[in-house]
């Protein structure tokens, strides 16, 4: 840098570069249940995951760029088999790796020239709704320790208060999977098409299951929870959202990579690229 | 934490952690913490440093012996007995020397029991990170391979007399039957396609199934097949221990099948051991093998296997 830029302004100027491409993509939800933690968030890629097994009773959820975030899931995974390896695998928590993540993500956000644009959950399910945790970490490496829901991505102010309003502690799964569809809708103001199942990715941290208690929903049994969706109201407020972002996107400062198939918006000009 | 490193800056470089790398974790164990390893003690390692002869600290550890593993109809039946010696001394009666590796496999191990343990512990989290990282699991082979792999890494430590080697088997999914592998310890995989056994008492339990056992009997018959074996492998080697009736302690006994890794519970195995056993009241050798078997162009127990 020819010019002397202040330690402020760098900062300032990292921070915003992060938040823009944040807000700009779609929004998750991590919501807690009786059955366990519920994952949703539109995906219609099936190769790219957003959410990811990290542990027996931890999982990860990010939203942003995925080769970047794709690297924090492995890094994360590395890091858990190593202290379970180490010490024993009831000693790896979410806790642990949530500080992890705050450590690595502060150290990128701080030397590296582009912060890393993502934002992730780390939850853990306890053996009662009472040990649930979430916790947030952002890209300058703040963590933050939620209750009950965590919205990250898109317009999270929406979504959040939606959720605020209709969220209750204890919900059964199907409750907690309408709520959290109709607060993603919530962010839409475009054309309406229906939300299949093909276009959601759900995943739940299963209380009752013995060990590893990550489980993806797809098939009959996210067929079955987006059919008992209250009032079969069509959630295609979601889908919505692609067209609106993909319009927005031609306004992007820096090319997407064109391999994010499943992730953010689609080249400009060329919805039909998200498929 | 031995990934990090500390620059000279005095900042935090987790550079191992998020390299792409490979999805195994025992590559990212020798970047990242190679002082994890169990194959850590090579060949300048402790057993050497006080200039004794090697393989006399080999002689005061633990060994497990007897494991065998036997096909059966849609799957592996994998036994082992629960003696550790060291020397002429019974240093555990309960020992554990068969584990689930995951779902659709088990591992038995023979040899220095410390290290043993230590290379089942590895090898199951090195599956398991596999499966995470990649969002699937090994092929059966790629799991055999693997192990061999972490044999082959335990070279050093076998030259020093610190031997151990595994017996693994595992659900085919392809296929749809059980396969089991041995190996030696410069990290050659063999596979077996009836039956195998390792370790001090494994040439009687091996002769025991060659005559017990038959191709596809359900798992019930091959568990009963199992246990004959390691009861006639404790009858004449001092290392592996028999049924313990009194303190109910019996072999350890799974079954891979499609069903996945199931063990026995130690009810359930006491009813197979006390089987056995009350037949030995009547016949101490065991039952008998037919002299003459029925003569037909594929012997007494049905076709060959196909290969």
């Amino acid at each position: 840098m020819p010019f002397y830029v202040s330690p402020e302004q760098a900062m300032k100027d990292k921070a915003d570069y992060a938040r823009k491409a944040i807000t700009r993509i779609r929004s998750g939800v991590v919501i807690a249940c009786d059955a366990g933690i519920l994952f949703i968030a539109p995906n219609p890629s099936r190769a790219l995951r957003k959410f990811s097994e990290i542990y027996d009773r931890i999982a990860f959820a990010a939203v942003g760029r995925y080769n970047e975030f794709e690297n924090l899931r492995k890094a994360g995974v590395r890091f858990a088999d190593m202290t379970g390896f180490q010490y024993d695998r009831q000693d790896v928590t979410a806790r642990g790796l949530a500080n992890w993540y705050a450590q690595l993500l502060g150290t990128i956000f701080t030397d590296s020239n582009k912060p890393y644009e993502v934002e992730i959950v780390v939850a853990e399910v306890g053996k009662t709704a009472d040990d649930d945790q979430l916790y947030r970490i952002t890209f300058d490496g703040s963590v933050a320790d939620e209750h009950g829901f965590v919205v990250i991505g898109g317009q999270a102010d929406q979504v959040t208060a939606v959720l605020k309003d209709q969220y209750r502690d204890g919900m059964t799964l199907e409750g907690a999977f309408t709520v959290a569809i109709a607060a993603l809708g919530s962010q839409s103001n475009g054309e309406r098409q229906e939300v299949t199942a093909a276009q959601l990715e759900v995943a739940l941290l299963d209380r009752t299951r013995p060990h590893r208690t990550f489980r993806r929903l797809t098939g009959a049994r996210l067929e079955a929870l987006l059919a008992g969706v209250i009032g079969g109201r069509r959630t295609e407020a979601i889908a919505g959202q692609q067209a609106d972002q993909a319009a927005e996107s031609a306004d992007a400062p820096d090319d997407e990579s064109a391999g994010e198939a499943g992730e953010t918006e689609g080249a400009p000009g060329t919805p039909e690229s998200t498929n | 934490m031995g990934a990090d490193s500390y620059g000279s800056d005095g900042r935090w470089h987790p550079g191992t952690y998020l390299s792409p790398g490979t999805s195994s974790f025992t590559d990212f164990l020798a970047a990242a913490a190679p002082d994890l390893l169990p194959q850590a003690a090579g060949p300048a390692g402790p057993g050497s440093s006080d200039g004794a002869a090697p393989g006399s600290l080999a002689r005061d550890l633990p060994h497990g012996t007897t494991i065998v593993a036997a096909a059966c109809d849609g799957g592996v039946v994998m036994a082992g007995d629960r003696r550790a010696t060291a020397g002429n001394m019974i240093m555990q009666r309960d020992i554990d020397k068969v584990f689930r590796s995951d779902e659709f496999s088990a591992i038995g191990v023979a040899g220095v029991a410390g290290i043993g343990i230590e290379l089942v512990r590895l090898f199951q989290v090195e599956l398991e990170h596999y499966e995470k990282l990649e969002g699937h699991a090994l092929s059966l082979d790629g799991k055999a391979n693997r192990l061999a792999g972490l044999v082959r890494g335990n070279i050093g430590g076998a030259m020093q007399g610190l031997v151990v080697v595994p017996l693994f088997c595992g659900y085919d999914e392809d296929t749809g039957r059980g396969r089991i592998f041995s190996y030696d310890v410069a990290g050659g995989r063999y596979e077996e396609h009836r039956f195998y056994a390792i370790g001090s008492g494994s040439v009687f339990a091996r002769g025991s199934l060659k005559k017990l056992y038959q191709d596809s009997m359900p798992v019930e018959d091959t568990v009963l097949a199992c246990m004959q074996a390691l009861y006639d492998a404790a009858d004449d080697d001092t290392a592996t221990g028999g049924p313990d009736l009194t303190r109910r302690l019996y072999p350890v006994v799974a079954a891979v099948t499609a069903d996945g890794f199931e063990r026995l519970t130690d009810e359930a195995a006491g009813e197979y051991a006390r089987t056995v056993v009350e037949g030995r009241m009547a016949d101490p050798d065991g039952p008998p093998a037919p002299l003459r078997a029925a003569v037909t162009p594929n012997g007494s127990r049905g076709a060959l296997p196909s290969r």
